[in-house]
Order: structure tokens, then sequence, then C-alpha cells
């Protein structure tokens, strides 16, 4: 891994720890993003974690950029000490897979996508090496999913698979995006899967929809009604595949306000999930129910 | 107190200096495109700078008072009129309870900026009271102006009439402008060449320019260095493993349309950035037209910190003239 540091205009400074993208990447970030935090050096004004790169926001009146740019490198050597363990919780998002939702909207944008005769599923199970949607769709709930960044939009959280890198799902985004991508979408692009918060314009391929809100700027949900959004960076998701008369009642169970995603606190250690992910993985899952 | 709207313009949305703080979750700071005019118009009708106050695309609301007021426009040319009357921009005017206040056709810029005292008083949502569309966030229930909407108003300071902004504080938008750019970010993706084509070449602001970010046209395709996509980057040679963007900072899709992220911006993604507009030119962009000739120009660290204590000045001297 190497370091890059650049800033972002006068007004943010930005750190890739990785160009490509892993767990170690992504805890190196968020621990030196942390750290920042912590320190809360006068005139920081925001700090952004990302997937293995993270940007301080500052005011150039009240800190000279190099001064700042000079402490974050030496946060940087501190962070490679720090242990890979995170106190988080994991979350049991249900997804109906094959919707009517997504499916009339990706036959909407067929002519943006590079198989215009499938669906986006046929397509991401065929360059996985699937033979069957079925076999695709089970290997993308079957492993938790590690919450690497909320961003892009209000809410939106990318999702890293929990498994060996060669077992990772991969897919290119659509060649040209659409304009429109329904309400707590479940898309997936390059190795993210993500759940689009709110509707608009997406590049990612679609697989099902979540009945499950994640961000509610009103705060009427019951579950959002502390903050509007329900993902942090380090949350740890568990796919439930469900089907259309699951999906309805849980729409109905989230507008009376009966509806609390279930949760479990959980330790994640980077060291141990890569000495063992099977194992790792079946302890959060052991969690998640309680077991 | 309170007006009504009779017609809400093109886009018209309650804007103030915006909510820092939740960029990492993926809410962006909005507020005015052009913080110095809402700042100067604030300051005209006896407001705190930073109150909520009318942000119009284009094309002026038409709006009916419920109270006696005081009003100024800033920003774009678009003169404004109460009862039909015609009323200097960048002055302070009185519009009394039952008259309307319409607009003409835009003579210049992109979004004037209607400050009305007391300023509008909608409830603030993560403190500020700025809209953010796409996330239907804070201004009026999260979206644009709509014919029948009536906004509250806060309680107005006394104020003169017929104050206005010295003419040499006044920024008035033209045909063509300079955007100054800090190079950076993922600027080493990018072939030699193509970074020295990005700054002689003219551009020109394409239609798809909003509060999210600004597109641009004209200027010859950013080519890549060869190299093998890193893991998670997605295959071309513009995708990058996603990461958290600058404000100001500009992407380029594919290679061939710069865009400029503004106060809506995406908070990040995938695509490479290659510098960014430094902080001092961001409220220029906000009135740009589409079809605006463009030149990008490289600054270093220094001389974008010079242009931000520039701004910093013409500020100060606002507020003197204005206090």
């Amino acid at each position: 891994m190497q370091t890059r540091y650049s800033y972002g205009g006068d007004e943010h400074i930005f750190v890739e720890i990785d160009e490509e993208m892993s767990l170690e990447a992504f805890f190196k970030s968020l621990s030196i993003a942390n750290a920042v935090r912590a320190m809360r050096i006068d005139g920081v004004t925001e700090v952004c974690p990302a997937n293995g790169s993270f940007q301080v926001k500052f005011d150039p009146d009240r800190i000279k950029p190099d001064t700042l740019m000079a402490a974050l490198k030496v946060l940087e050597a501190s962070a490679d000490k720090a242990e890979k363990r995170l106190d988080t919780r994991i979350v049991e998002i249900p997804v109906y897979y094959r919707d009517p939702w997504t499916t009339e909207t990706l036959m909407r944008f067929r002519e943006r996508h590079q198989d215009p005769e499938g669906t986006d599923l046929d397509y991401a199970a065929r360059v996985n090496g699937y033979d069957t949607v079925e076999q695709f769709i089970h290997a993308h709930h079957a492993s938790p999913w590690f919450v690497s960044m909320v961003g892009f939009v209000a809410g939106l959280p990318f999702l890293y698979q929990l498994v060996e890198r060669s077992r990772q799902i991969q897919v290119p985004k659509y060649l040209r995006p659409r304009t429109d991508t329904p309400k707590l979408t479940i898309g997936h692009g390059g190795c993210f899967s993500c759940v689009y918060s709110v509707r608009g314009a997406g590049g990612y391929q679609m697989f099902g929809i979540t009945p499950v809100p994640i961000y509610d700027p009103q705060q009427k949900v019951s579950y959002l009604r502390e903050f509007m959004v329900f993902f942090r960076p380090g949350d740890i998701v568990k796919w439930k595949p469900i089907d259309h008369a699951e999906y309805d009642a849980i729409v109905a169970d989230v507008a009376a306000n009966r509806y609390e995603p279930r949760t479990a606190k959980v330790t994640f250690d980077l060291d141990a999930f890569n000495a063992d992910i099977d194992g790792t993985n079946q302890r959060l899952m052991e969690a998640l129910h309680g077991v | 107190m309170a007006f009504k709207v009779l017609n809400p313009g093109l886009l018209t949305t309650v804007q103030d200096l915006g909510r820092p703080g939740y960029f990492h979750l993926g809410i962006p700071v909005s507020g005015a495109m052009d913080r110095y005019a809402l700042r100067a118009a604030n300051l005209l009708v006896g407001n705190p700078e930073g109150a909520a106050a009318l942000e119009a695309v284009f094309m002026g609301p038409k709006l009916e008072f419920e109270v006696d007021a005081t009003v100024a426009v800033t920003g774009a040319d678009l003169p404004a009129r109460v009862d039909g009357e015609p009323h200097p921009a960048w002055t302070a005017f009185p519009v009394r309870a039952g008259q309307t206040l319409s607009f003409d056709y835009l003579k210049g810029g992109a979004r004037a900026y209607i400050a009305i005292s007391g300023g509008i008083d909608t409830p603030p949502a993560l403190g500020s009271r700025s809209t953010y569309i796409i996330g239907a966030l804070g201004g009026y229930h999260g979206r644009a102006l709509a014919v029948g909407d009536v906004l509250p108003l806060g309680a107005p300071h006394a104020v003169q009439h017929g104050t206005e902004v010295p003419a040499d504080l006044r920024r008035t938008p033209g045909h063509s402008a300079e955007l100054r750019v800090l190079p950076g970010l993922y600027w080493r993706l990018m072939t030699e060449e193509a970074g020295g084509n990005f700054f002689a070449d003219e551009w020109k602001v394409a239609p798809e320019a909003d509060r999210m970010g600004y597109r641009f046209r004209g200027g010859r395709p950013i080519t890549f260095k060869p190299r093998e996509q890193p893991f998670g980057a997605g295959s071309d040679p513009s995708n990058i493993v996603d990461a958290c963007y600058s404000y100001g900072s500009i992407q380029v899709p594919g290679g061939s349309e710069p865009i400029v992220l503004h106060r809506d911006a995406v908070s990040g993604g995938g695509y490479f950035t290659l510098g960014a507009v430094v902080s001092a030119d961001m409220d220029l962009i906000g009135q740009m037209q589409p079809n605006t000739r463009v030149r990008f120009v490289k600054v270093d660290m220094e001389q974008a910190l010079a242009a931000r204590a520039a701004e910093a000045q013409r500020l100060a001297r606002l507020r003197e003239a204005l206090s």
C-alpha cells in the first residue's frame, strides 16, 4: 500500500491509502480519519472516510494547508500500529431480488446496457461465471458485506463483500448512467454493492429492492427518529432474500412503525477474518440470530 | 408574516449559507451557489448575512406579500417590479402588504437572490434552511417552490430603504469567465498532453449545469496514461475506487466532458478528478449561463490563497459599506 496525499483546491486534503480496494486499506483509512476527528484540530471542519481513502475539509483562514498536511502525515505513522478491530453492528436487510420495479426500470434503459437482450442479473451472473441467476443471487446474499463508505447522495452505503477476493462479485457499471433508479434499489458496480437511498440517476447494475427505508429526512420512521441516515462506515450487512408477499408485509409494518431491522452488536477483527473467513462469517451470523 | 407564491418561476428554492458537517454521510453543504450575492442581499434588508432567502434560476418568481417588507435582489440581472413599478437591483426597496413582486426577463447571470426583511422562516433541518432537493431536505418541504405555497417570514430589523451596494462591489456576470484551478487529486492519471490541453482549450458551459455540478463542452478529450485498473475501480480508464469528492473538484467521466461539483455535490464516486476550482471562484460558477465561454487557469496553492484573501477583502468592504 502506498499512501498518496493531495490538496483538493484550497479547502480539502485528500488522502488515498491505496489505489486498489481492500479491507486493509479501508481499516487504515478509517483509523486515520477517526484519529483526525478525535484530535479536534482547529480549522478542520469535516472528515469524510471512503473505501480506501479519506478527505479532510478545512478552513485555510484558520489552519495553513501545509501545517495540516504535516499533521496528517504524522498520524499515518501511528495508524500502522493501530489494532484492526472494530466494535460495530450487523444488520439484516431483506431484499426482494428480481422485483417488478427494478425490472421495469432496467427495461427502460436497455440501450445503455452491455447486454440489451437480458436483465442486469442475467448479465452479472454470466460475467461472474454462474450457470444460473439463482446461483448468483445465492452468492450475493450468502456472506455478509461491510459498509466501507456512506455517500454519493444522502445516506447511500457502499458495501464490500466479506469473502476471498477470488469469490468477490465484480460487475461493470452501465455503459451510460441511467437517469432513474427506484428508491431502495440494491445495486452493484465494480466490487461494490449499494442501496440507493433516494430515487435518481445511477450507473450500478440493479439486482433487487429492499422494503427497509435507510434515509428519512422527515425522521418519521421509528428507527430513524434519532438521525435521518441509517448506515455508518463499519456497519456489517447480511442480505436476506424475501418474496413479494414478505416485501408487502414489511412495507406495511414500516408504514405502521412496527418494523425494526434485525441488528446485533459485534466486534470485527481484520486479522481474525483473514485467518479464517468462513469461521468469522459464521460467528457473525450466530451473533445476528442470537445463537 | 408571510408571502404567497403566485408563480414559482423556473426553479426557485430557499437557500442560506448551507449545512456543513454531514458530507461524510452524503449530505452536501447546499446553500446559495453565489454566496457573496446572498450575503449582499441580506445585508441590504437588515438581515444577518446567512439568513434564508430565495435563489431563483433564470426566471423570477411572482410573490404576493401579506405584510410590509423590505426586499433586495442581487446576483443575476433580473429586473424587479412591485405592482409593475421597476426597482433597481443591489438596492433595498419596500413592498407593502397586498403588493406583488414580479420580475422581467433575465438580462445576465444565472441566479438571482431575493432577500426579504426578517428572512424566510421555514424550519431548519440539520442547522440550515437550505433546500437539498435530491435528499428532500430543508427549505420548503425539501423541494422547489410551487404555486400556492405560503412561506413564513421572521421578525424584521429596522432598515433604510434605498440603501445600495456601491457599483464597484457588485459582481455583474459576463459572457466569458476564467476559473482558477489547483491541479491535484488524480491529475497523475492523465497524459501530460491532456493536462496541457485542458488549460489551453476553450470550454463552454453545457445545458447540464445545476446545483450539483456544472458540465463543460468544447475542449479536446482527456487521454489517460496506460495502466492496469486497480481492483475495485471498474474498467474505464477514468474510473477509480469510489472516493470522496472535493467541492469544486473536476471529474471527467469517460474523458469527454469535465464536471465541476458545486454546493449540492455528490460526496463521492468512481470517477477520477484532475484538481479543483479554487474556493474564491465558486460563486462565479453559480452565475454562468449555458454557453458561457470558460477557460481554466492553472494556479498553485499560494495563488489560490491570495485569491481567497482578495475575496475576503471584498466581503469586508461590502460589510463596511452596508453597516
